[in-house]
């Protein structure tokens, strides 16, 4: 089986962001970017299918500018066999996104393909459902568990009041919510090794997709500061003051 | 103008998500059909016609929509929406593992989690876990929204009204994704993103055994119970605890959050609550940045303290 796996460049899950003065995004300059999380979930459960002899090949796709190579090195360094960067520099929404993929699953014909559940710059959490839909797949979303089972992948998913299992014929589109593994630590010989595998570069203009953006974002301002209350020395204080001062209790 | 609201419910009973989302959908101004899809959800209904100042209630019920699952439902939303100009669901599971196989299918944007209404093609979204807040224009023929519950408060059901029921008869079939079962956790409390008050315990309780205690304590406030990311990771609190960037979004008069350090991912889904208070044995834990009320201690010692004063407070 073939699994293709999306991974995006973004800021790091560490660093406190800052709205830029101009209120036209975020400052990213300088600033530690990292592969998303999810998607580093997604990478390794491939390689897990990949070690459990499920899996023959595992692909990883990135869209962007050519320092996402960087984040396709990582994924090669966890254990994916090669690697496509389709580069860009538009601003790349979920929808166009979806329609990227979709090309390159088209041209790869994978049996699985495995996204993050969203991107931890953007927030959308939509290229996963709109791939799947583009493809006329099914799919399964923010999944917790995944067993292959001869034509099927059965999973769980995390959904409002619990979790949900599901059964889905191949291929399918599936993506990842946190608790579906921990990703492995790179070594150093891993990354070395990682230097050697392909990584195939197109421009997204040969795909001939409509790409551009259709979100038009206006503003981008932080949000109004909660700013630090007091400090009560006993829980008698807490509940006085909640009375005296607030309407809540 | 008109709108198609996805309702949310399980086929019993329509969710309170609906009556937020409901206040949301009435901002865009203009005719409301309500679409319920399940399977013998005849009381749901019911409750979807006497929603305020809806037009009709459109209802797909089938043995094959019984587990609303993405792919008929979203090819049966695609083919009624050419009659609209708005499609709304919530921001839930439901409505953002939906909604955007709709989008796909129709070739069309889709704004997820909008927090405010600013004009008919302009909304506010929160991006990177809340640290920023953007707004954005659409200009596609049909908007395609999910909306944050919390950021809207609860449309009040109109007794008076009675809103006519228009059935659905054609089928969409789902054959390559089968449904096995759904594990819900059994919970009498309140639903975390309706609670006036909510206790939310983090790896400070350091077993399940002892987040125990924070659920008594719920049980003594009327509260419902939350967790952090690393309260449920380490299987104290199952997932649908979760509170944070990619759990649940909640807004309570008073959120207490109990041995939770207040990572961003965390802070995220609570910020927005009217009252915060932190208890935390870490003077430097983040929480308390936020937070209008912090207690430094030793979490199990006011746990004991909290249940004392209570039970006190009832005797007088």
């Amino acid at each position: 089986m073939k699994v293709l796996v999306t991974v995006k460049r973004v800021v790091d899950y560490t660093v406190p962001v800052r709205v830029k003065d101009d209120q036209t995004g975020v400052d990213t300059a300088n600033v530690k970017m990292s592969m998303n999380p999810f998607d580093e979930i997604a990478v390794e459960e491939a390689i897990r299918l990949k070690e459990q002899g499920i899996a023959h090949e595992v692909i990883v796709v990135s869209i962007g500018l050519p320092v996402c190579q960087d984040t396709l090195r990582t994924a090669l360094s966890m254990g994916a066999d090669r690697a496509i960067l389709v580069e860009t520099d538009l601003d790349i929404q979920p929808l166009a996104a979806a329609k990227i993929f979709k090309a390159i699953a088209l041209q790869e014909s994978p049996q699985l393909i495995i996204l993050g559940k969203q991107a931890i710059d953007s927030d959308h959490n939509q290229t996963g459902q709109m791939l799947a839909g583009l493809l006329n797949w099914p799919q399964a979303t923010f999944i917790s568990k995944l067993k292959v089972e001869n034509n099927c992948v059965q999973v769980t998913r995390e959904i409002e009041g619990g979790l949900e299992t599901l059964l889905l014929q191949l291929p399918a589109v599936i993506t990842t919510d946190l608790r579906l593994n921990k990703p492995r630590y790179l070594s150093l010989p891993q990354i070395m090794q990682a230097k050697k595998k392909p990584l195939q570069i197109m421009s997204a203009s040969t795909l001939q997709l409509d790409l551009q953006p259709r979100l038009k974002i206006i503003k981008v301002v932080a949000p109004q500061k909660r700013r630090a209350g007091i400090k009560v020395s006993s829980v008698t204080e807490l509940f006085d003051r909640l009375k005296n001062e607030t309407q809540v209790w | 103008m008109k709108i198609l609201f996805l309702s949310e419910h399980d086929n019993k009973k329509l969710q309170i998500s609906n009556y937020h989302v409901l206040t949301a959908a009435q901002q865009l101004a203009g005719e409301i059909d309500v679409l319920v899809i399940g399977d013998h959800c005849e009381t749901v209904v019911q409750a979807a016609q006497k929603l305020p100042s809806i037009h009709k209630v459109l209802v797909a019920d089938a043995p094959e929509y019984a587990h609303q699952l993405a792919e008929n439902s979203a090819e049966l939303i695609a083919s009624l929406a050419k009659e609209y100009q708005y499609i709304v669901a919530s921001a839930s599971a439901f409505g953002k593992n939906c909604l955007p196989r709709v989008a796909a299918l129709l070739d069309l944007a889709l704004v997820s989690d909008v927090v405010t209404i600013i004009s008919p093609d302009t909304f506010e979204r929160y991006i990177y876990a809340g640290n920023a807040l953007t707004t954005v224009v659409i200009n596609e023929s049909i908007k395609i929204l999910t909306i944050r519950q919390t950021a809207f408060s609860e449309a009040e059901p109109d007794k008076n009204e009675v809103a006519p029921v228009e059935m659905i008869n054609t089928v969409f079939e789902n054959k390559r994704t089968k449904f096995i079962n759904q594990e819900l956790t059994k919970n009498t409390r309140p639903e975390l993103t309706a609670a006036k008050i909510i206790v939310s315990g983090g790896r400070g309780f350091k077993s399940a055994e002892n987040f125990k205690l924070l659920e008594k304590l719920a049980d003594q406030l009327g509260a419902a119970v939350g967790a952090s990311r690393a309260a449920v990771d380490a299987g104290f609190a199952p997932n649908d605890y979760q509170v944070g960037q990619t759990g649940k979004v909640v807004a309570p008069d008073l959120y207490i959050a109990i041995g939770i350090s207040g990572a961003i991912q965390h802070l995220a889904g609570m910020k927005d609550s009217k009252v915060i208070v932190a208890i935390n044995s870490d003077p430097d834990a983040p929480i308390f940045a936020i937070a209008d009320y912090g207690l430094v201690a030793d979490l199990f010692d006011v746990l004991i303290e909290i249940e004392k004063f209570i039970k006190d407070k009832e005797c007088n």
